[in-house]
């Protein structure tokens, strides 16, 4: 169950600021999140564009928190179309209502890549192009958090040859304003523990140089898999159901791009039943990287064979 | 001349929709059903390995996830003419299985509950009342009178807290909602209650998946799920009695109180199987193969055309030439230049958008038709046909959910399934079976592995030669379709026929209307402003439109024109 400090308003601010401070980010961003704290819950509004929806549906994969408490209890999720029994006019009025009311105090979460091309007539909602919604409401926001690969690097549609000019949230909002959660979809973790870090510290979990918390995309899974010692020790399954794969052995020559990868799927796992695709038996396939479906595939070519 | 209500988003649905009616006399007497989106993704799999496009398709949908991996490697094993092992038909059908009671019971609670359910009305409801209500209705052990209070103390901070998230601007109060607030309190509890069900369905795909959403153990030649008793990083016995455990749970839920609430609902809003009633020609693919081939298999599949079952013929194999001949697609009132109708290995998609127009292009989605007509497809049409083949599952909770309405005092009967509240009734049905097969299949898994059987994977060749295939998956929206052609080992069409495609279909070149266009023809709008019943029709089919959009180009075609108006 997550919580957040009852700290004075002084050592509260001084903790932000120092923090703001060394990340070189504006003070008024964290400001304006944390003011939105004040014994309520923080305003979300949640977009979705060029996307399956697998981001949205992560979060029903979680139970600390489970998606009841978090919508009961931990954030104002006031515009979710997946969830929400508002529709048409009705849907769109909330939209509004909440960007006005909540103006650079809300968290704008989105999910999907936007479109670029031909005036963006690809995705539309509400009759207006996705890009165009993406820049109203986050631009409005106190932050963006680019929930999945989608959001965050461009996805599925953005591969070789991106017919639609998809693009990632970062692409079109200020970077400053932008985390990344990437995965397809994350692990829902990655992106609670996320909004937990920044009500609970107040401020934003260390990011790397792709704008992703390293909390969980600080270590390649290469360097924290469990078959890292079958690896070093030469032990590798060459196909599936032969007696290497059977015994758990390393599946690199099955193409896992493991090493590649920044991730915490070997430490973190699935869904509460401890699994992962390697410890499965099926190679990573790198889908926390940016532009992965066409950088890290094939998908079972080893990685020392990939081409760029 | 009648009103137009544009409806946009229609939201609790996966994806963009756009619906259009026109009112007249309280009614609608014309729709437009209208993809919004299209991602583009038909040249991306053009010159790949087909032995990952299941990676990619997969990525369609993650509310239908699992499904068109399982369709797309089926569409390769196709075409390479090829078996698979019986353990890994096995897990490909307790994924089918336990995916199926998770997505079912979702679309039911979270996504189409609060178009019946009046959440405020709740609070006024006397919790002793529900527990003897609910009570009454099943036997499940969950429905005492400390569990409705606990639940309406919750409800009732939360409403009072002023912050109510998602559920602001509700139709809470709507005069089409009909429900005593002692059924509503029931919903809101169950409502909350599945999410911790549908997790438990999440976890077996999990398991067997290596994820979830968007699992990682299927591939063309079998699956990646390494199987050894003696092996501690190995799918074992443990893994095996974890299964098991979930599955005990997710039937009590699914079979005691998914199944009853929509009993219960339904019979309270027993018009609504006057309502809705649209096409009713159906399809469905059989499912579940008990094979190493899929020649015989636990789900029934085939055509009814007008409603009539006597003319159901069934769908009998993976190899059927009655299903892969007469599949067919229309552009002629989608975003799309006009290529006649195309058998889905000779089509084409070349985008050209050029803005809404009622009497012309007005969606993403292209229009499948089955020799000609369209199909609604769904748990309805697998249920459909199951009444017709005398499929003793099916009949089982068929007759179980009859008496159920039939001691709530509403006489049901076959005919009263076409329709909106039919459809809702028919998916929990289905649910109920997945429940049953679900542990059948393990069972199945366990016994086969008990015999020293730990294959899971057939080597995959592909020739130099052009080479077609086609795979089918029947999903939790109805039949999936995949069609490849692949030369010299590498895509050169891939072209997917997904269920929402054929229920959100626009006109095809004949002008037939598609399912949710034809099922909304009739239905009441007692406030155009607030148009709920629309709501209520289009989410008895349970939309994705993500996958409903055709998003394979089957050429490779590069985009020649898009027109922007």
């Amino acid at each position: 169950m997550l919580s957040f400090k009852e700290l004075s308003r002084r050592d509260f601010l001084k903790i932000c600021t120092i923090v703001t401070a060394t990340m070189g980010l504006p003070a008024t961003m964290i400001d304006k999140v944390s003011a939105a704290l004040r014994g309520k819950k923080p305003t979300v509004v949640w977009l979705q564009f060029m996307e399956c929806t697998g981001c949205t549906e992560s979060l029903l994969r979680a139970d600390h928190p489970p998606l009841g408490r978090f919508l009961l209890e931990i954030v104002n999720l006031e515009y979710h179309e997946t969830l929400m029994p508002a529709a048409g006019k009705q849907a769109e009025e909330v939209l509004h209502d909440v960007v006005k009311r909540e103006k650079g105090k809300y968290i704008c979460v989105v999910e999907g890549a936007v479109s670029k091309k031909d005036g963006g007539v690809y995705c539309q909602i509400g009759g207006k192009p996705a890009i165009e919604i993406l820049k109203e409401v986050g631009n409005k926001a106190a932050l963006v958090i680019a929930m999945g690969t989608c959001a965050s690097f461009g996805g599925l549609q953005a591969a070789h040859p991106n017919p639609t000019g998809a693009v990632g949230v970062w692409d079109v909002i200020l970077r400053d304003k932008v985390i990344n959660i990437p995965g397809c979809p994350p692990n829902p973790y990655n992106f609670l523990a996320t909004v937990g870090y920044i009500l609970t510290f107040g401020k934003l979990p260390e990011l790397d140089d792709y704008r992703r918390p390293k909390f969980a995309y600080g270590r390649l899974i290469h360097d924290h898999c469990e078959r890292r010692g079958h690896f070093d020790s030469g032990r590798f399954a060459e196909r599936f159901g032969d007696e290497g794969h059977r015994k758990g052995y390393c599946l690199y020559k099955l193409g896992c791009k493991g090493p590649a990868t920044y991730s915490n799927c070997p430490s973190k796992r699935f869904c509460g039943v401890d699994v992962w695709p390697v410890s499965a038996g099926h190679p990573c396939i790198g889908c926390t990287e940016p532009n992965f479906w066409d950088n890290l595939t094939p998908i079972y070519k080893p990685i020392g064979e990939t081409e760029e | 001349m009648g009103k137009k209500i544009t409806v946009d988003p229609i939201t609790r649905i996966e994806g963009h929709l756009r619906i259009d009616v026109e009112v007249e006399g309280g009614k609608v007497v014309n729709a437009w059903a209208s993809a919004q989106m299209w991602r583009g993704v038909e040249v991306i799999l053009k010159g790949r390995d087909p032995r990952e496009a299941w990676a990619f398709t997969q990525r369609i949908c993650g509310v239908c996830t699992t499904v068109h991996a399982i369709a797309s490697v089926r569409c390769v094993e196709n075409a390479l003419g090829m078996e698979i092992p019986l353990n890994a038909q096995y897990v490909r059908n307790i994924i089918l299985c336990a995916h199926g009671m998770h997505d079912h019971m979702v679309h039911f609670y979270h996504l189409s509950a609060l178009d019946w359910v009046d959440i405020l009305s709740a609070l006024k409801a006397d919790p002793k009342k529900t527990a003897e209500l609910a009570q009454s209705i099943s036997d499940w052990e969950g429905n005492s009178v400390t569990y409705f209070e606990n639940i309406q103390k919750t409800l009732k901070k939360f409403v009072e807290s002023g912050q109510i998230g998602p559920f602001r601007n509700g139709y809470w109060g709507h005069p089409q909602m009909k429900l005593p607030p002692e059924v509503n309190l029931l919903a809101v509890a169950h409502y909350l209650t599945a999410l911790d069900y549908q997790y438990k369905a999440d976890q077996v795909v999990a398991i067997l998946g290596g994820k979830n959403p968007h699992i990682q153990t299927v591939t063309v030649g079998g699956i990646a799920l390494a199987i050894n008793p003696d092996s501690p990083d190995a799918f074992n016995m443990e893994r095996i009695a974890y299964i098991r455990e979930l599955l005990l749970a997710v039937k009590e839920f699914t079979q005691k109180v998914y199944l009853n609430d929509v009993i219960a609902i339904g019979c309270l809003y027993k018009d609504w199987f006057g309502i809705g009633r649209g096409v009713t020609n159906y399809l469905a693919v059989p499912d579940l193969p008990l094979d190493t081939k899929g020649t015989r298999f636990d789900l029934p599949g085939g055509t009814i055309f007008n409603g009539d079952l006597k003319s159901y013929t069934p769908i009998k194999s993976f190899n059927d030439p009655y299903f892969r001949d007469n599949v067919a697609e229309s552009v002629a009132h989608s975003w799309y230049e006009d290529v006649g109708v195309r058998h889905p290995w000779k089509g084409e998609t070349i985008p050209n958008y050029t803005g809404f127009n009622y009497n012309g292009k007005y969606s993403w989605a292209k229009a499948p038709r089955f020799k000609g007509e369209p199909m609604q497809v769904g748990p309805l049409a697998q249920v459909l046909m199951g009444i017709a083949s005398n499929h003793p599952l099916t009949m089982k909770w068929v007759n179980y959910a009859i008496n159920k309405a039939k001691t709530l005092g509403v006489n049901l009967g076959v005919d009263d399934l076409h329709s909106t509240m039919g459809r809702h009734l028919a998916r929990a049905i289905r649910a109920a079976m997945l429940a049953d097969l679900a542990l059948k299949h393990l069972e199945l898994l366990e016994k086969n592995i008990a015999k020293g059987d730990y294959s899971i994977w057939n080597e995959v060749k592909f020739p130099k030669r052009e080479i077609r295939g086609f795979g089918f998956h029947e999903a939790p929206r109805g039949t999936l379709s995949h069609w490849i052609v692949i030369k010299n080992g590498k895509i050169k069409n891939y072209q997917c026929v997904v269920p929402s495609t054929w229920n959100v279909s626009p006109r095809c070149e004949k002008g037939k209307l598609g399912p949710y266009e034809a099922s909304l023809i009739d239905n009441p709008v007692v406030e155009p402003e607030k148009p709920l019943e629309v709501l209520r029709t289009i989410h008895s089919f349970d939309p994705c439109i993500a996958c409903a959009v055709h998003i394979m180009d089957t050429r490779g075609k590069e985009i020649k024109r898009v027109k922007v108006l």
